[in-house]
Order: C-alpha cells, then sequence, then structure tokens
C-alpha cells in the first residue's frame, strides 16, 4: 500500500490525469501543475508520475502495471533508476493504482518492458537532468561540470558533491525539460545486471501481501455459491440453516448465484455448505467434451474465413511428390493460478471502492462501473499484489462479484473462492481442432502449407489461431483459415493464448515433414529459416547447448522446436526417456530465448523457467472437460500440476542483443510443447495428435 | 464451541472456537498471520504447511483441536532472529515467483533438513514431491535446499 506521501503526489495525477498521455505530461511542467502544494518547502520532488524522490533521498518508484510472479517489480524499477543514476539501495516501489496518466495498466502479452521500456528511461533521465541542474544552480557552475552518480551530483570544478535528496528543493522548482538526453546503452551499468528481487525478502517471510491476504477494518468475508451449469439459473434457495451458523451476517442471491456473508472465512464456508440451492434448467445441460470435439470437428467442413492466403496450395498439392494430412486436437486449460481468485469492495458515500488482484485494473474498474451504474469518478481500483495471473486476472468475473456482494452491506467485503469454485468457474484456454495438409516435392523441399482452424465462438478468432500465419518457414503456397463454433463455456487469454496451440500445430507438422523426408529437424529448420537470423540465432544456440546430434543413451531421444510469440524468438530442445515399465520421462529441456535487450537477466531465466514448466503440465496433464453442462475438474487431484518428480533438468540460455526489449513470460511456452511431442515421436514412433499425453502411451 | 490451548510462534495462545475449524483459517483470520496460505484447501498442494510439534503439516487438514497442547510454527515465526539457513537460501537463489506457494515450500524444507541435515536429489523430491508450485519454482527449490543444507553443515 502507499505511503501518505504518495497519497499527495497520486491526487495529483488524478487531477492531471484525464485524456493526458505520458508523453504530454512529460512536458508539463510538473511543479507548477502541483499548485498551492508547491508553496510550502517542497520535501518532495516529482518530475513525473513514475517517480518521487524525498529530501532524505529516498525515491520512490510507482509500478503501473501488475506483478504476479513475473518480477517487473524489480525490472521496471532497474530501467528507470539507470537513466537516473540513482543508488539502487534508496529505491522503494509502490503498486500505481487504476490512473489515466499510466496509460493502459493492462499486464498481458508479455508487454510490461516493452512498453514501459522507454517511458521509465525518460522518466528517469528527465528528474536526473533536472537534479543536475539544481546542482549546478547551487554552486552557480555550468551544468555540463556536473555529472550524476550512485544518487549524487558531482562537482567537476571543486570535486564537491551533492545528494539528490539535498537537491529536492530546487528541483522542484525548475521547469520540467522538454527534451533529455538518454545514455548509451553502452554506459548501462544496472540494465543487463542480475539484480536480486527487491521484495525478494517479503515473500519468504510471510510479510507479502496478496489479495488473498487483503484486510481493511470491519471487513466481512463472503463465498459465492456460483451456478454450476452454463445456462442455468437460480430458482430457488433456503439459507435457513446457512444463517444458523453463529458467524453469518447475511445471505444474498447475486447474478452468479448465492453469496453467504460472515465474519470470517470459515462460518462463510460452512454457511455455504448449509446452503440448498435449486437451479432451473437451461439449454446446455446435456454438454460433454465429447460433444464439443464433435462439433469442432465437424465445423471443419466449413470454408471459414481466410487469415492469410500466399500462391496456391491447391495447384501446389496436385504436383507435390508426397503429401500428409493431419488433425490436432487440444482441450480447454484452466489457469489455476496458487491464489484462487478474490476481491475486497466496499461501497460507503457513493464510492465504490474495490482492491483486486487484476491484472486489468481497467476492466476491474467497468466491472465496477455495469454493476452499481457509478459514474466514472466514484469508482477507485486499488491493484493488489497477485499470487500467480497467467491471463486469468485479466477477466473481471471476481471483481463484479464482490461488487455486488458490497451492494448488500454496509462494511467491506472480500469475496473469495475455494479452489473448486474457482476451477469451474474459468475462462479457459480454448479448445480448438487443427487440420493441417502439407506436401513435399521430390527433394523433399515442402511445396505447400494448409491450415484450418476449428475453435469456439469469440470476438477475435486470436485466442485460438494467434502464430498460426506467423509460420516463419520458406515454403511458397500457404493458407491458413479458420471457422467459430459457438459455445457456451468462457474462453480467455492463457499464458502466450494462440500460440499455446499453433506452435505445437506448426512444430509438429514440420517434424512430421523432416522425419518423413529423412531430414534432420535442425537442418530442415535452418534450411527453412535463412531469411530469418533470430530463429536461426535461438534454433543455432538450442542446438549446440543440447548437443544436438550427439548420441543419446538407450531409449532417450530429443525433439526440437522453434517459435516466435510476443515479439520474442524462443526454441526448446526437448531430451525424453522411456522408463522400463514404458513410461515417457521429460530427462531435459535445453531453452534459448532472444528478447532482446534484457533486463534482468536472471528474471529472464526464471520466466522461462516458469513456462518451460507450464507448458509441461499442460502437455502431460492438462485437461478440462465438460460433462452434463458443467466443468468436470474441481482440484489439483483431477486437474495436477507438474511435480517435482517430474521435473526435467531445465537449462535456460539467452541470445545477446542489443535490439529493443520484448518480453519473456509467454514466449517459453509455445514451443515448449511441440519439441516434447517430437522428442517422443523420435523415440517412440508415436505421433501425439490430441493433447494431454497422459497415458496415451502406456 | 470449545476452548483450545496451543503455542503460536513460541506463544500461548488460547482461544474459544467451534473446534472443527480448520487451523489453516485459525492461523488467518483469528491470529491475523498470512503468511500461511489457502490454495486447494484439501492436502494436496502443501501451501498450507507448517509445523505441529516439528513435523510438517497442511493446516488446511487439520481441526485446530488436533493442535490443542501443542507446538504450532508459521512462517513468520521462522528466523526470528535472523533469517533461517533455508530462507537465506531461497533468497540468494531468487526461488520465489508470485511467491505464493513459498510458505509452504519453505516449512516443507526446514521439517527436511531438520530430519536429514544433507538430503539427497531423491530425498529431497520424496519430501518436497506433494508442495505444488504453479509457477513452476521447482528447480530452485531444489537447488536452494541443497545450498542450504552447505550453510548448516
Ligand atoms: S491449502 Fe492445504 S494443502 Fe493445499
Ligand atoms: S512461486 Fe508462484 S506458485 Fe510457487
Amino acid at each position: 500500500m502507499s505511503t501518505s506521501t504518495h497519497h499527495l503526489s497520486r491526487r495529483e495525477f488524478i487531477k492531471l490525469g484525464s485524456g493526458s498521455t505520458v508523453a504530454l505530461i512529460l512536458g508539463i511542467n510538473w511543479t507548477l501543475a502541483k499548485g498551492k502544494d508547491v508553496e510550502k518547502a517542497p520535501t518532495l520532488f516529482s518530475p513525473n508520475a513514475y517517480l518521487s524522490i524525498s529530501n532524505n533521498d529516498s525515491i520512490t518508484v510507482v509500478m503501473p502495471r501488475s506483478e504476479m510472479g513475473q518480477k517487473i517489480y524489480t525490472a521496471l524499477p532497474m530501467i528507470l533508476a539507470e537513466e537516473l543514476e540513482a543508488d539502487w539501495n534508496k529505491i522503494k516501489v509502490v503498486q500505481g493504482d487504476l490512473n489515466q496518466i499510466f496509460g493502459s495498466q493492462t499486464t498481458g502479452g508479455s508487454a510490461s518492458i516493452r512498453t514501459q521500456y522507454d517511458r521509465l528511461r525518460r522518466a528517469g533521465a528527465t528528474a536526473k537532468t533536472m537534479l543536475v541542474q539544481a546542482a549546478a544552480q547551487e554552486w552557480s557552475i555550468n551544468p555540463n561540470d556536473c555529472w550524476a552518480a550512485e544518487g549524487f551530483v558531482y562537482n567537476k570544478v571543486n570535486k564537491q558533491k551533492l545528494s539528490y535528496g539535498s537537491l529536492v528543493g530546487i528541483a522542484a522548482s525548475l521547469p520540467v525539460p522538454k527534451d533529455v538526453v538518454l545514455k548509451n546503452p553502452q554506459e548501462f551499468r544496472i540494465i543487463g545486471k542480475a539484480y536480486k528481487s527487491l521484495d525478494g525478502l517479503a515473500k519468504i517471510d510471510g510479510s507479502l501481501k496478496y489479495g488473498y491476504d487483503f484486510k481493511v477494518p470491519n471487513m466481512l468475508t463472503a463465498v459465492v455459491a456460483r451456478i454450476p451449469r452454463y445456462g442455468n439459473t437460480l430458482k430457488d434457495f433456503d439459507s435457513s440453516d446457512a444463517l444458523k451458523i453463529p458467524g453469518v451476517k447475511k445471505v444474498a442471491s447475486i447474478s452468479s448465484g448465492v453469496a453467504v456473508i460472515a465474519e470470517d472465512t470459515y462460518s462463510a464456508i460452512q454457511g455455504r455448505k448449509k446452503l440448498k440451492l435449486n437451479w432451473n434448467s437451461g439449454p446446455f445441460d446435456e454438454l460433454d467434451s465429447k460433444t464439443i470435439s464433435l462439433r469442432l470437428h465437424e465445423a471443419l467442413k466449413q470454408k471459414g474465413t481466410i487469415l492469410k492466403q500466399d500462391g496456391n496450395v491447391d495447384a501446389a498439392k496436385i504436383a507435390s511428390s508426397q503429401t500428409w494430412d493431419l488433425t490436432f486436437e487440444v482441450p480447454y486449460l484452466d489457469h489455476a493460478p496458487q491464489e484462487p481468485n478474490n476481491c475486497t469492495a466496499y461501497i460507503h458515500e457513493g464510492v465504490c471502492e474495490v482492491w483486486a488482484p487484476t491484472q486489468s485494473p481497467g476492466n476491474a474498474f467497468w466491472g465496477a462501473k455495469l454493476i452499481t451504474g457509478f459514474k466514472d469518478e466514484q469508482i477507485k481500483i486499488h491493484t493488489l499484489r497477485i499470487g500467480g495471473g497467467f491471463g486469468r486476472r485479466l477477466q473481471k468475473d471476481y471483481v463484479e462479484d464482490a461488487v455486488e456482494v458490497a451492494l448488500h452491506m454496509d462494511q467491506p467485503v472480500k469475496v473469495v473462492r475455494m479452489r473448486s469454485e474457482d476451477i469451474k468457474n474459468g475462462f479457459y484456454r480454448p479448445a480448438s481442432v487443427h487440420q493441417v495438409s502439407v506436401g513435399v516435392d521430390s527433394d523433399g523441399i515442402p511445396t505447400y502449407w494448409e491450415h484450418h482452424i476449428s475453435g469456439p465462438s469469440n470476438d477475435s478468432s486470436s485466442i485460438f489461431t494467434g502464430g498460426a500465419e506467423n509460420l516463419a518457414y520458406a515454403i511458397p503456397n500457404q493458407k491458413i483459415s479458420y471457422v467459430m463454433t459457438d459455445l457456451p463455456v468462457p474462453i480467455g487469454a492463457w499464458r502466450s493464448v494462440g500460440n499455446t496451440q499453433t506452435a505445437y500445430v506448426n512444430e509438429c507438422v514440420i517434424d512430421v515433414i523432416a522425419r518423413r523426408t529423412k531430414q534432420d529437424p535442425v537442418v530442415l529448420r535452418k534450411n527453412l529459416l535463412k531469411d530469418h537470423p533470430r530463429h536461426l540465432g535461438v534454433l543455432n544456440l538450442a542446438a549446440k547447448k543440447a548437443n544436438w546430434g550427439s548420441e543419446l543413451p538407450e531409449n532417450h531421444a530429443r525433439g526440437v522446436a522453434v517459435h516466435y510469440s510476443f515479439q520474442s524468438y524462443v526454441a526448446i530442445v526437448a531430451e525424453v526417456s522411456k522408463t522400463l515399465k514404458g513410461k515417457i520421462k521429460v530427462e531435459k529441456i535445453t531453452a534459448v530465448i532472444d528478447c532482446g535487450t534484457v533486463i534482468n537477466p536472471d528474471g529472464v531465466h526464471a520466466q522461462v523457467e516458469g513456462g518451460v514448466v507450464m507448458a509441461l503440465t499442460a502437455a502431460l496433464h492438462g485437461e478440462i472437460t465438460i460433462l452434463d453442462g458443467q466443468v468436470k475438474q474441481s482440484n489439483f487431484h483431477n486437474y495436477p500440476l507438474l511435480t517435482m518428480a517430474e521435473m526435467p533438468e531445465i537449462s535456460t540460455h539467452i541470445v545477446k542483443s542489443t535490439e529493443a526489449p520484448t518480453g519473456a513470460g509467454e514466449p517459453p511456452v509455445p514451443p515448449t510443447t511441440p519439441a516434447l511431442m517430437n522428442a517422443i515421436a523420435a523415440l517412440t514412433g508415436n505421433r501425439i495428435t490430441k493433447l494431454p499425453l497422459k497415458d496415451q502411451l502406456n | 464451541m470449545s476452548k483450545i490451548s496451543f503455542t503460536l510462534n513460541g506463544q500461548p495462545k488460547t482461544l474459544s472456537i467451534d473446534d472443527t475449524t480448520p487451523l489453516l483459517w485459525v492461523i488467518r483470520d483469528y491470529f491475523g498471520l498470512t503468511g500461511t496460505k489457502y490454495s486447494c484447501g484439501m492436502g494436496i498442494c502443501g501451501s498450507c504447511t507448517v509445523h505441529i510439534n516439528g513435523q510438517p503439516k497442511r493446516s488446511c487438514r487439520m481441526t485446530v483441536s488436533e493442535v490443542a497442547g501443542k507446538d504450532v510454527l508459521t512462517i513468520e515465526g521462522l528466523g526470528v532472529k535472523g533469517l533461517h539457513p533455508v530462507q537465506q537460501a531461497w533468497v540468494e537463489e531468487e526461488v520465489a515467483q508470485c511467491g505464493y506457494c513459498q510458505s509452504g515450500q519453505i516449512m516443507t524444507a526446514v521439517a527436511l533438513l531438520n530430519d536429514v541435515p544433507d538430503p539427497t536429489d531423491e530425498e529431497i523430491i520424496q519430501a518436497m514431491n506433494g508442495v505444488l508450485c504453479r509457477c513452476g519454482s521447482y528447480q530452485r527449490i531444489r537447488k536452494a535446499i541443497h545450498k542450504a543444507a552447505e550453510e548448516v553443515k
């Protein structure tokens, strides 16, 4: 939560906020905009919305995005501190609440570093320039005779130095420069170095507060018995037994079900168990995964919408010397973050205040607005720490539950989900079916590529087609198309979105071509990627680090995959083995990423490790199925996560690059699954075309 | 409602409570110690692990009456006189991603090292296998446990 000094500047940000872009704000004389506050002796210098420096030298960086394990809590301040020439030990971070001054605050698309890099550099450089100017004024010398380092401005003439804190008063009175000079990347002393997390201690001593741990005075806790089947509605309910639980304060029906509001979590859970609920049946009560799969397969008969068309695939098919037709299918997947969804809301004096562990405070805002009908200025969104997001917290369903429950009470209420409710009420990675036809000429060179994708209806097809049209291989005739089918199962972005499915398909198909034409899978890829140096960069390094082609013990095999997503490039080499009982074991994953300029290498390594584990979990076990119009899975016993015993050795490598920084959260996920499946094909001869692997080979 | 007494992080506590209440909610809601996490509520994930008389236990599957007269240690009670070597190793290896599972990981690892001061990979896997981490920090957990074992030696 914020410190009191920060409330001051934050309130001012809001005054200035509406409609402003950050570029504009940096051009504003921030100190003048502060009006009266400046007339008091300034103890704080805040040239822009991202930072303030106090007269005790402490530097507060306001984080405009959400932290959920991707460590931007450290990486974003590193960018700012670099240009500010700050003393890293003086940096503190506060979470920025929803504020238009920051532009989009949605944390997704592996975009935090990519989109904030320039802004934070400029924010830091602006402050540094003003501090240097303040010092020059103090010493009555030319600013060119000063330099800044480690939180001090130095005087070239008389060798004196002044700390940033001591310059706060003068700096705050200076106009904010329009243009500032950024550092030459070769002079970076923070960016590119492995930094320990600023919140590292709080994560291991129990002190870090996540949404689930949030508390305000007088707060109640609620759980919601949500409507279990798609398309059902609440018929009636009997709350008399629930209300007999001593801690239960109220039972209220809301749009998503029936809420039990209590003084503490366990009373709410007990009350929920005592509810007698009756639902009106709906049109999907018979729906199951089999029917969904049939409908998705059936839809492939439609022509659909074309995403990409190059050359003539029909003619190329006839001219090819060999062709293959393959069908792949992937299931729904839940995000299942370790911290179940939750949100706290309080409606008081015409204000709706929301505290949400959200990846999208903007979406939370719309949720609150939708439920309350309040005006914009009556809604306040506070972003809380997230215990794993992976795309799930982009949704606003859990915010709406909390706001609706809060409307029934004149106290703040935290609405928490139990694990089963959380898994059953997901916004899943969509299930999809992929029909691929490919061919080669007599030299084994691919001649055409036809990919027809069937998935659930959505505003954008990219949720299941994303990445399909980015096929980098030099294949002359390409046609990529999709069809949509209306299904009631909610879908949403799941770590790397459409790429989770299209990379699996693309990279398995290339492997099929390599194997059937007896070409080395790495060599074939290299031949087809000649015009894609960054694809080649990760592929070559992965092959080298994994000793591709070197001999392996008996019953071991390797598979490879390379994929571009979210402006980053990742290649994976997977090594698998077969146990005596015929079980597949993932032995080793070699992962190489090119995500441009790296801010905190250790953070990138961690994201690659995490992405690989999430992909392996999905490839081996992940499956949400529908039975009788509802999700069958309810907890980690039937929606298992990878365990330590199943962990391969993961070795991660970063391609050195001076390109603009991109992202690392999602890109490692897509190529992991096909690398694994290609290794399994190499080992067993079995091509896995339906995920997850589960016990298909046993 | 029963009157139940136990020791929490070295301090004697007595409370009047429905004795079927899971220890997890007593720790979190009554004593405000939120370092112990709820994640599955079914004894599957280990995020809620605490020590009862030195043994790692899943507090979501234990009623408060089961700890009557016993010593309960939570993450907040660990390393009060400076970081525990396991916590230190966790910081050095940058184990935590989101961090939500890490109290449970650390409490389980501390109990392992109390029993087996220098565990092999197999012993680590055996002890840690049921403690889930959705973020996928397992490789670093294993490394950090070896590092802490070195430290304890
Ligand atoms: S919350 Fe207790 S084991 Fe998962
Ligand atoms: S660090 Fe996020 S669940 Fe383990």
